[in-house]
């Protein structure tokens, strides 16, 4: 080795070791452990004071919420902040996410034919760069026990929508037992979708939050959905206790009156215990029982459907358990139960109409075909964490979903059965009262049966994968 | 150019070294501090343990009260009050006598019920074994504990029946131990002294507004209103009226404090039915 590489060498390896020992020292010279930091920079507390690990609420976290965005220390009014103070926070997440879906049916080509001569089943993978969109969450308090959320969000596009919109009373009477909550909102599900710790397509949601059986038309029992109604909600002075009712509009959260005049209901009640160093355990029900239009006028065709039309109502309910376990300082599991019923009439396609969602109207006289049964299924997801410190949290996820009835006979008893896996971490490098930063990374797997195209195969199944890395930021 | 990246290299080199002793730096009152990890606290048959605090008070406190304890957080030019600085061994709350440390008690009941009109929110979300390792964890800053013992709580006798009498007397001693002097005579916290009052520390302090509303920092019962006035809020100019006030005076002076608070009560009903007036604190003593 000539001397002239010696000596290259020498100043490589100088070089790296000066810039790991620097790297090195600033990462360990970080302020020690994200919120919205436009709570944050009110009461001059960190992110990990609230948040598990932003943007999963603790339980102060949800006491916080519970009291209406309120420490309840006197000072929560707006006329105790600086006048510069302005309640909002930005969120955007900018990613690198590579997306595989299997049994994909695609056209095929004869040599030098521009027009399709038959049709394959193929995975497609795609990966690249990419954007999330635009959170502004802006929230507080407008007067002492008088709160409000407003969030207008877009897509990576920049399409907005009001994403959520209320205004709360809080603690009516004096009491925390009395809230009232009126506007567009997020469920009441203490295993918040809202919060989720994960990002991906699949794996960025709670699919029992969400789950409609194959060619069912209702789209109005999903969870997951922020949803226009009102709440009336009350807790404990320590939160132990809990409980929540909501009437909603059932229109999956959509503004402008589209569908019909019918309502759910969604009910939610919870009891947390001490367990001395292993945390405060809660363990509660939760059940949404709703109506949702399959009958529609028309206007100029069988298909023209006038928006606000939907009668003849039909029935659906979801309800389960969830439990929040807590195993010291680091470890804790969550978990949500369900049991899922659609009347039969959205079993066999009918109910939403107007997004195209179901094709077939209930007019007068029509039947249901012989042996329709009402789609039943059941679902668990088991969500554990391991927080080495607010800075560093490591998250899996299981969920699976089995139906239980099909509604038409002779149906595959399997048919749009669900299971995925999520695994991922989210590292804050820095955790203050002013801002949050997040390096996420993640990767979901699902499986779902026999969804994918009976192009030559019975029944197949559809697996979907996703890894996603990127920077998850809010100021 | 070899010459000049070989020169950085060594500069970068010597700066990553230099920056070494400057974080130690940093540990040596840690060094101190950490010789009493070994604190406990003991609150009924509950034993915390400091140790088991530490992660607790790095999520939920370190950014008001700082990694040292020494109430030098991030937070701490934003807020107001300013944290408590834990290494003094000083504390508002307490059922022990005005200098002495409080009981382990008095630091898990004030973890839990926060305090009002400050950014120390309620707690009360932890379990009593979080509470009580923070507790240790709150004491093993400072050496007061490894060198003395918590006072012993002041006796609060029996609270006796309120009468319009009780009331009266209330006001004669609000005058005479010149409660109004900071909290005015109306309880508006805009005595003569208010706007000169200072803590232990030369921070500007305002007395307490009866009439605002927000509870008393150290407890709303009647048996905390007593206990504050009788021992005093130690770092801040509010003395312990131990001497100057009896008992049985005590519990007259806390029925009169009540009729300030806009809270209803049926003290304040009472002072109604009375046509109560104000203290005149140019009376003489006696003649209110």
């Amino acid at each position: 080795m000539s001397m002239r590489m010696k000596s290259r060498r020498g100043q490589i390896s100088s070089w790296v070791a000066s810039v790991f020992i620097l790297v090195l020292l600033v990462v360990s010279a970080s302020p020690s452990a994200n919120a919205l930091p436009a709570f944050a920079r009110k009461y001059g507390l960190r992110c990990s004071a609230c948040h598990e690990s932003w943007p999963m609420l603790n339980y102060f976290g949800q006491k916080f919420k519970d009291n209406g965005y309120q420490l309840m220390n006197d000072r929560d009014a707006p006329i105790w902040q600086n006048p510069g103070y302005w309640p909002v926070t930005f969120r955007m997440t900018p990613i690198w996410h590579r997306v595989s879906t299997g049994k994909v049916l695609v056209d095929t080509y004869s040599a030098g034919s521009s027009t399709p001569t038959g049709s394959a089943v193929q995975r497609i993978t795609t990966s690249g760069f990419d954007l999330s969109g635009l959170d502004f969450h802006t929230g507080g308090t407008l007067e002492k026990n008088f709160s409000f959320y407003l969030l207008p969000s877009s897509d990576p596009t920049g399409a907005f929508h009001f994403e959520s919109v209320f205004a709360r009373l809080d603690n009516l009477f004096g009491s925390p037992w009395l809230n009232v909550k009126l506007g567009k909102f997020e469920l009441d599900n203490l295993l918040s979708e809202k919060r989720i710790l994960t990002l991906t397509g699949n794996g960025g949601i709670y699919q029992i939050y969400h789950f409609i059986p194959v060619g069912d038309g209702n789209i109005f029992g999903q969870m997951g959905d922020n949803q226009l109604g009102v709440e009336v909600m009350g807790h404990s002075w320590d939160d132990r206790t809990r409980y929540s009712a909501a009437i909603l509009s059932s229109n999956d959260g959509t503004t402008q009156l589209p569908y019909g005049n019918a309502y759910t209901g969604f009910f939610t009640a919870s009891q947390a215990f001490d367990t001395g160093r292993a945390g405060v355990q809660r363990i509660g029900g939760y059940a949404m029982i709703g109506e949702a239009p399959t009958t529609w006028l028309t206007s100029g065709g069988p298909s023209s459907y006038i928006a606000g039309s939907g009668i003849g109502n039909k029935s659906f309910s979801r309800e389960g358990f969830f439990g929040q376990f807590y195993f010291g300082q680091h470890v804790d599991l969550q978990v949500v139960t369900q049991h899922g019923q659609d009347s039969a009439w959205f079993g066999q396609g009918y109910g939403d109409v107007i997004d195209g969602v179901s094709s077939v109207n209930n007019t007068t006289g029509t039947t249901l075909p012989a042996g329709s049964l009402a789609p039943t299924w059941n679902g668990v997801l088991f969500e554990p964490h391991y927080v080495y410190s607010p800075q560093l949290i490591f998250i899996g996820r299981y969920e699976t979903i089995r139906m239980s009835q099909q509604s038409t006979p002779g149906t595959p008893s399997n048919l749009g059965n669900i299971s995925t896996y999520t695994v991922g971490y989210r590292y804050n490098p820095f955790m203050t009262s002013r801002a949050g930063f997040a390096w996420h990374n993640e990767y979901n797997w699902l499986h779902q049966d026999g969804t994918g195209p009976t192009l030559g195969l019975t029944n197949p199944n559809v697996n979907t994968s996703e890894v996603l890395m990127g920077f998850d930021f809010d100021f | 150019m070899r010459t000049t990246v070989r020169r950085w290299s060594l500069a970068l080199s010597a700066a990553a070294v230099l920056m070494f002793p400057l974080a130690s730096w940093a540990q040596l009152t840690t060094y101190d501090i950490d010789k009493r990890l070994d604190m406990e606290s003991h609150i009924g048959n509950m034993t915390g343990h400091a140790k088991d605090g530490k992660a607790d008070y790095r999520r939920y406190c370190v950014v008001c009260h700082g990694p040292l304890g020494d109430g030098n957080g991030e937070s701490f030019p934003w807020v107001d009050p300013k944290p408590r600085d834990f290494q003094l061994g000083v504390f508002k709350c307490r059922s022990t006598p005005t200098g002495t440390l409080p009981t382990d008690e008095d630091l898990f009941d004030t973890i839990a019920r926060g305090l009002d009109r400050s950014n120390m929110p309620q707690w009360s979300t932890f379990t009593k074994q979080q509470r009580a390792d923070l507790v240790a964890w709150v004491k093993h800053f400072s050496p007061r504990w490894a060198n003395e013992k918590p006072g012993t709580p002041i006796q609060i006798p029996a609270e006796p029946e309120v009468t319009p009498d009780r009331i009266r007397a209330g006001r004669d001693v609000f005058a005479r131990v010149q409660c109004w002097k900071c909290h005015g005579v109306l309880g508006q916290a805009n005595g003569p002294s208010a706007a000169t009052l200072t803590d232990d520390l030369g921070r500007p302090i305002a007395p307490y507004n009866f009439t605002e509303g927000a509870r008393p920092k150290c407890g709303e019962t009647d048996r905390d209103i007593y206990r504050i006035f009788m021992t005093g809020l130690d770092g801040t100019p509010m003395p312990s009226y131990a001497d100057n006030i009896k008992p049985d005076e005590a519990w007259d002076l806390v029925f009169y404090l009540r009729t300030l608070m806009s809270q209803h009560s049926k003290e304040k009903e009472m002072a109604k039915q009375l046509n109560l007036k104000p203290v005149d604190p140019n009376a003489p003593a006696g003649q209110q």
